[in-house]
C-alpha cells in the first residue's frame, strides 16, 4: 500500500514505524527537515519537507498514485486542508485525518464527502484515554480490548496464585463457569507464546488472553486470580488533553478523581471544566502532596504527562506510598521494556499501542473492522467480516475446524447479528458474521487477509 | 457629567410620568370618588415640571456613560417617588404630611409595600388604584432596570449576568438593543399581570381587587385595596393563585422571556438560580406548616398549609401580602420568614433582598473555604450550572453582602436612635432594605406611628435596596465627582 504521512511528530513517527515493516511504501512530509532525516536513518522510508497542505509538495510525496494519506499534524486545520486538497486534486481513497478539537468533533456532518472530505477522524488522546479508562474499570486486567462495537472484549489478565482455575487444565473452565462461555486466545509464559488446547494447564504468572461477551468478563476473571473490587478512588497526574478526557468519563461514571497538574494555567483551565474531580496544583512527583492527599487509599494511580520520567517516577512513588494499583504512560519503547522487566510498575501504557490499531484497521485488506496491537506489535487482534458463500469464501460456510489457518491463530468469537458466539471447533462460520481472531505471530496477517477475501470464479 | 443631557432624560421621564396619572382621574370619574381634583392637580403639577425641565435642553442629544447611568437611576427613582406623592398630599382623604405622601409614594414604587395608610378600604377608589398602579409602574422599572440596565453599570457581581450566566440567560441582553429588550420585557411583564388578574377575577375577586391586586403581585409589591390585605377575601383559591403568580415573578424575567420564546419549559429546568431559589422557598415553607401544625396555630393541617405556604411565598419573595399576619406566630417563625428575606427572589425578577444568586455565590465560597481545610492545594472555581465564575464577580458579590451587612447596621441603629424600640427598628429595616413591606412589633401592619426622622431613614433604605446599594452609594463617593 502507497501511504503518505503528513507530520512526522509522535503520531506519525510511531506510524510509520508500525507500517514500514508490513511492506507498505511510507512517504512522510514534515516541515521540519532534521526531524525526516532521523526518521530516514532509522526507517526504510522517503520524506518530503514542507507543507503537508500545498499540492506541490503532496504530488512530489506521490500523491497521485498514494492509497491512503494520514494527516497527522499538530494542526487541525492543516489536516482538514491536506484531506480536502488530496481528495480534490488526486481523488485519494482513504483520507484520514487527525482532529482533536471538540468543536469540530461535534459536527460530524462538516467531515462529509462534499464538504470537507475525512473518511475517518483519529484522535489520538481520545484513543489512549479510551485505553486507560477500561483498563480502570476492570483492576486486575493487563489490557482490555473492545470488539463489535463493546459486545465482545478481548482481556489480557495474569493469573495469580490462589485463582481458582490456576493449576488446572482449560477445559475445567466449563465446569466452574456452567452458562457463561469464554475461549482462552493464547497464553503466553515469560515471552513465549503457548497456544491452548484443552489439556494446557495455566501457571501462576502466566498472562492469558481470554476473549468472552462483555457481561461476562468479571466472571471469567475471577477464576485466574482472586478478584479485586473495582477501586472507585483515582489519581491521575498531569491534566493535559489524556488527563482532562480521562477524568471526564471517569467522572460521568462515578469515579472519585483526583488529578495533579504542576502547570498552575492549565490546572485552572481544567478545575473550570471539570465537575467533580478534585484538580491540585502541585508535582505528581511531591511525596508530601501525594501523602496529603490520601495516596495510601487510592485504587489506582494514573501517571498520564508528557513526560516519561515524571510519570515513572511518579507511578514508582505512589506505589511506594501505598497506592493500590499505578499505570504509567510511557512513550519511549526503550522505558517500557525497562520498566516491565523491573520497575515497581503495574501496567505500562504505550499510546501509539493504544491508538496504532485504529490505523491498521484501514491499512489491513479485507473487510477488517477492528485492529488491536497487542504484545508491543508482536501479536495482534483481528475483527474481520466474513464475505461471500461456500464457493467464493475461503471462510464461509465451513466449520471452525475446516478453516486452514495460519499457525498461531485462533479464531475467538462470532458476532451474528448483534449476538456473541464464543467459537469452538464445530462452529460453522456464516457470511456478515464478524469473526474475532488472535494472532500470536503477526507475520501471518497476509494469509489472514487473504482468508478473508472473496474469490471471484468466472466461469 | 453632561448635566443637560441628564436634565434632558428627567424632563422627559416626568411629561411620561404624567400621563400615568390620568388612569385614576378615569377610574374617578367613574366611582365619582371625589378625588379627581387631586390627580388633575398632580398631573399638569408633574407635566409642567417636566416640560420646564425638557423643553430648554431638548437639543441636548449627548451619549450617556455609565456614569451617568448611575446619576439617572437615582433620580428616577427619587423624583418619580417625589412626584408619584403629589396626589397623595393634595387629596383630602386620605389626609397625609409630606412625609408620609413622600413613604407612600417610594414605598410603592420600590415595590416595598409598607404603608401609612389605614382604612384604606374606606379610601376613595382612585387612590386605592393609584397605590396598585405606582407599584406596577414601579416593578416595571424594576424589571428593566434590573435586566437591562444593572449588568450594564455591573453592579454588585451583576454583570454576572451580562456574560458570564450559564444556560438560556448567557447573554442577558435579551436582544441587541436596550429598547427592544425593554419592549420584550414590557410584553411579557403586561402578560403576567393580565393572565393573573384573570386568575384573580374567576377565582373569585371583584374586577376592581383582581386588577388592583394583579398589579402589586407581579411587581412583588405587597400593597392590597383592603387594610386586611388578602385576609379580607378568606378565600383558599386567591391564595394559591397569589402564590403561584408571586413565585412566577420571583424568577428572572428573561428566563420568562426564554420560555416564552422557544415555548418550552426547558429554560427554567437548567438553570441553578431558579431551582435554588425554589429550593429555598420551599424550605421555607415546609418549616413554617410543619411548626404551625406542631404548635396547633390554626388548629388542623389545613389551615397551616394554607396559611404557612402564603405567607413563606410571600414573605421570602419579598411580596409581603398577608392572610393573617406572621409577626404573631409562634416560635422563630417571624424570624425565620424576615431572614429568607434577606434572600429574596432571583436577580432580573422584580424581587427584593439580596437575590438568590448572590447568597448562593456566597454559600459556595464558604463551601470552598472548608474544603480548602482539607486539599489545601486543590483548584476549586466556583461555579453556577457547572460553569465557573470569575473572581471578579465574586469579589463583588463580597463587597455587596458587606455593604448590605453594613448599610443594615448603620440604619438599624440610626432608627434606634429615633426612640423606636429594638424589634420593630430591626424588623422595619429588614423590611424596607428588601423591599418586603411588612415588619415586626409596631410596624406589622402599619408605618404610620414611627416619628418622621424614622420615615426618612426607611425612605432610604428602600431606595439603597431597590438600587443594590451601589447604585446609590457610589454617588455619595468622591472618586465618582473627581473622576
Amino acid at each position: 500500500m502507497k501511504i503518505i504521512i503528513l507530520g512526522g511528530g509522535q503520531v506519525g513517527t510511531s506510524v510509520a514505524e508500525n507500517l514500514v515493516t508490513e511492506d507498505n511504501d511510507i512517504t512522510v512530509v514534515d516541515t521540519d527537515a532534521g526531524r525526516l532525516q532521523e526518521l530516514q536513518d532509522k526507517l526504510d522510508l522517503r520524506t518530503v519537507v514542507g507543507n503537508g497542505a500545498f499540492p506541490e509538495i503532496l504530488r512530489q510525496a506521490g500523491g497521485e498514485d498514494a492509497d491512503m494519506i494520514l494527516a497527522v499534524t499538530n494542526s487541525d486545520e492543516a489536516n482538514m486542508t491536506a484531506c480536502q486538497v488530496a481528495y480534490t486534486l488526486f481523488h485519494t481513497p482513504t483520507k484520514i485525518a487527525r482532529i482533536r478539537s471538540a468543536e469540530y468533533l461535534s459536527h460530524p456532518e462538516i467531515f462529509a464527502q462534499d464538504a470537507i472530505p475525512v473518511d475517518v477522524i483519529i484522535s489520538p488522546e481520545q484513543l489512549v484515554a479510551d485505553y486507560i479508562e477500561r483498563l480502570i474499570e476492570y483492576p486486575s486486567a493487563l489490557q482490555v480490548l473492545d470488539f463489535a462495537g463493546g459486545l465482545v472484549e478481548l482481556v489480557a489478565i495474569k493469573a495469580y496464585h490462589g485463582g481458582p482455575l490456576v493449576g488446572h487444565e482449560l477445559s475445567a473452565l466449563r465446569d466452574h463457569l456452567p452458562g457463561i462461555d469464554t475461549r482462552v486466545a493464547a497464553i503466553y509464559r515469560g515471552d513465549r507464546a503457548i497456544m491452548p488446547e484443552g489439556d494446557t494447564v495455566i501457571e501462576a504468572d502466566d498472562e492469558v488472553f481470554f476473549i468472552a461477551a462483555k457481561k461476562h468478563i468479571r466472571a471469567v476473571m475471577s477464576e485466574l486470580r482472586r478478584l479485586e473490587k473495582p477501586g472507585k478512588r483515582v489519581m491521575l497526574a498531569g491534566g493535559g488533553n489524556i488527563g482532562r478526557r480521562l477524568a471526564l468519563e471517569l467522572e460521568r461514571r462515578n469515579f472519585l478523581v483526583k488529578m495533579i497538574e504542576s502547570d498552575a494555567a492549565r490546572a485552572r483551565q481544567v478545575a473550570d471544566e471539570l465537575q467533580k474531580t478534585i484538580v491540585l496544583l502541585g508535582n505528581a512527583a511531591d511525596e508530601d502532596l501525594l501523602m496529603k492527599e490520601g495516596i495510601e487509599d487510592i485504587d489506582t494511580f494514573c501517571a498520564v504527562t508528557n513526560d516519561d520520567e515524571a510519570n515513572i517516577l511518579g507511578a514508582m512513588l505512589a506505589k511506594r506510598l501505598g497506592a493500590r494499583r499505578v499505570m504509567s504512560l510511557i512513550k519511549s519503547p526503550a522505558y517500557v521494556d525497562l520498566v516491565q522487566s523491573g520497575a515497581n510498575i503495574d501496567i505500562a501504557i504505550s499510546p501509539q499501542q493504544a491508538t496504532i490499531g485504529s490505523l491498521l484497521t484501514h491499512v489491513r485488506r479485507g473487510d477488517v473492522v477492528a485492529v488491536h496491537a497487542l504484545r508491543r506489535g508482536a501479536a495482534e487482534a483481528i475483527e474481520a467480516v466474513a464475505h461471500g458463500d461456500t464457493t467464493s469464501s475461503r471462510v464461509c460456510g465451513r466449520a471452525i475446524e475446516n478453516i486452514k489457518l495460519p499457525p498461531g491463530t485462533t479464531i475467538g468469537a462470532i458476532v451474528r447479528k448483534k449476538k456473541v458466539i464464543i467459537c469452538h471447533h464445530d462452529t460453522v462460520i456464516q457470511p456478515n458474521d464478524h469473526v474475532i481472531m488472535f494472532l500470536v505471530d503477526k507475520k501471518y496477517i497476509p494469509e489472514v487477509e487473504r482468508l478473508f477475501q472473496v474469490e471471484y470464479q468466472f466461469v | 457629567m453632561h448635566f443637560f443631557a441628564i436634565q434632558r432624560v428627567m424632563g422627559l421621564l416626568l411629561v411620561l410620568f404624567s400621563t400615568t396619572l390620568l388612569p385614576p382621574i378615569g377610574v374617578s370619574f367613574f366611582y365619582h370618588d371625589g378625588a379627581a381634583e387631586a390627580f388633575s392637580g398632580a398631573y399638569f403639577v408633574t407635566l409642567a415640571t417636566g416640560l420646564v425641565l425638557w423643553l430648554p435642553v431638548r437639543r441636548q442629544r449627548r451619549e450617556l456613560r455609565v456614569r451617568e447611568g448611575f446619576v439617572i437611576v437615582t433620580l428616577f427613582w427619587a423624583l418619580l417617588a417625589l412626584f408619584g406623592a403629589v396626589p397623595f398630599f393634595i387629596a383630602n382623604r386620605p389626609y397625609m404630611i409630606f412625609t408620609d405622601a413622600f413613604f407612600e409614594s417610594i414605598s410603592g414604587l420600590t415595590t416595598t409595600g409598607a404603608t401609612i395608610l389605614t382604612g384604606i378600604d374606606e379610601l376613595p377608589e382612585s387612590i386605592r388604584y393609584y397605590r396598585q398602579q405606582l407599584q406596577w409602574l414601579g416593578g416595571m422599572g424594576i424589571v428593566v432596570l434590573a435586566v437591562a440596565v444593572m449588568p450594564m453599570l455591573g453592579v454588585g457581581g451583576m454583570q454576572l449576568y451580562r456574560a458570564e450566566t450559564p444556560g438560556p440567560t448567557r447573554d442577558n441582553k435579551l436582544t441587541p438593543r436596550i429598547t427592544e429588550t425593554a419592549k420584550a420585557l414590557w410584553y411579557i411583564y403586561l402578560g403576567l399581570t393580565v393572565a393573573c388578574a384573570g386568575a384573580y377575577w374567576v377565582s373569585g375577586m371583584t374586577l376592581f381587587d383582581a386588577i388592583g391586586h394583579s398589579f402589586s403581585t407581579i411587581a412583588i409589591g405587597g400593597f392590597s385595596t383592603h387594610d386586611r390585605s388578602f385576609g379580607y377575601f378568606d378565600n383558599a383559591a386567591v391564595d394559591w393563585v397569589a402564590v403561584i403568580f408571586m413565585l412566577a415573578a420571583g424568577m428572572n424575567f428573561a428566563l420568562h422571556f426564554h420560555s416564552w420564546n422557544s415555548r418550552s419549559f426547558k429554560p427554567y429546568l437548567i438553570d441553578a438560580e431558579v431551582s435554588v431559589y425554589l429550593r429555598i422557598v420551599l424550605t421555607v415553607a415546609v418549616i413554617s406548616v410543619i411548626a404551625l401544625i406542631v404548635m396547633g396555630t390554626y388548629g388542623g393541617w389545613t389551615g397551616a398549609l394554607r396559611h404557612g405556604v402564603f405567607q413563606a411565598v410571600s414573605i421570602a419573595t419579598t411580596t409581603g401580602f398577608v392572610t393573617s399576619g406572621f409577626d404573631w406566630w409562634p416560635l422563630f417563625l417571624p424570624a425565620l420568614l424576615i431572614m429568607a428575606s434577606f434572600v429574596g427572589g432571583c436577580a432580573g425578577s422584580t424581587a427584593g433582598g439580596m437575590k438568590v444568586i448572590r447568597a448562593l455565590l456566597l454559600f459556595k465560597q464558604g463551601k470552598r473555604e472548608i474544603f480548602r481545610l482539607v486539599h489545601p492545594d486543590a483548584l476549586m472555581p466556583i461555579k453556577v450550572g457547572g460553569k465557573p465564575t470569575s473572581d471578579q464577580v465574586l469579589s463583588a458579590v463580597w463587597g455587596f453582602f458587606s455593604l448590605y451587612v453594613l448599610s443594615f447596621a448603620v440604619l438599624s441603629l440610626a432608627i434606634s436612635a429615633t426612640g423606636v424600640d429594638f424589634l420593630t427598628g430591626f424588623s422595619a429595616v429588614a423590611a424596607c432594605l428588601n423591599n418586603l413591606g411588612p415588619g415586626l412589633g409596631q410596624v406589622a401592619q402599619t408605618y404610620a406611628d414611627l416619628p418622621i426622622a424614622a420615615k426618612w431613614i426607611l425612605s432610604l433604605a428602600m431606595l439603597m435596596g431597590r438600587l443594590e446599594l451601589f447604585t446609590l452609594i457610589v454617588l455619595m463617593s468622591r472618586t465618582f465627582w473627581r473622576g
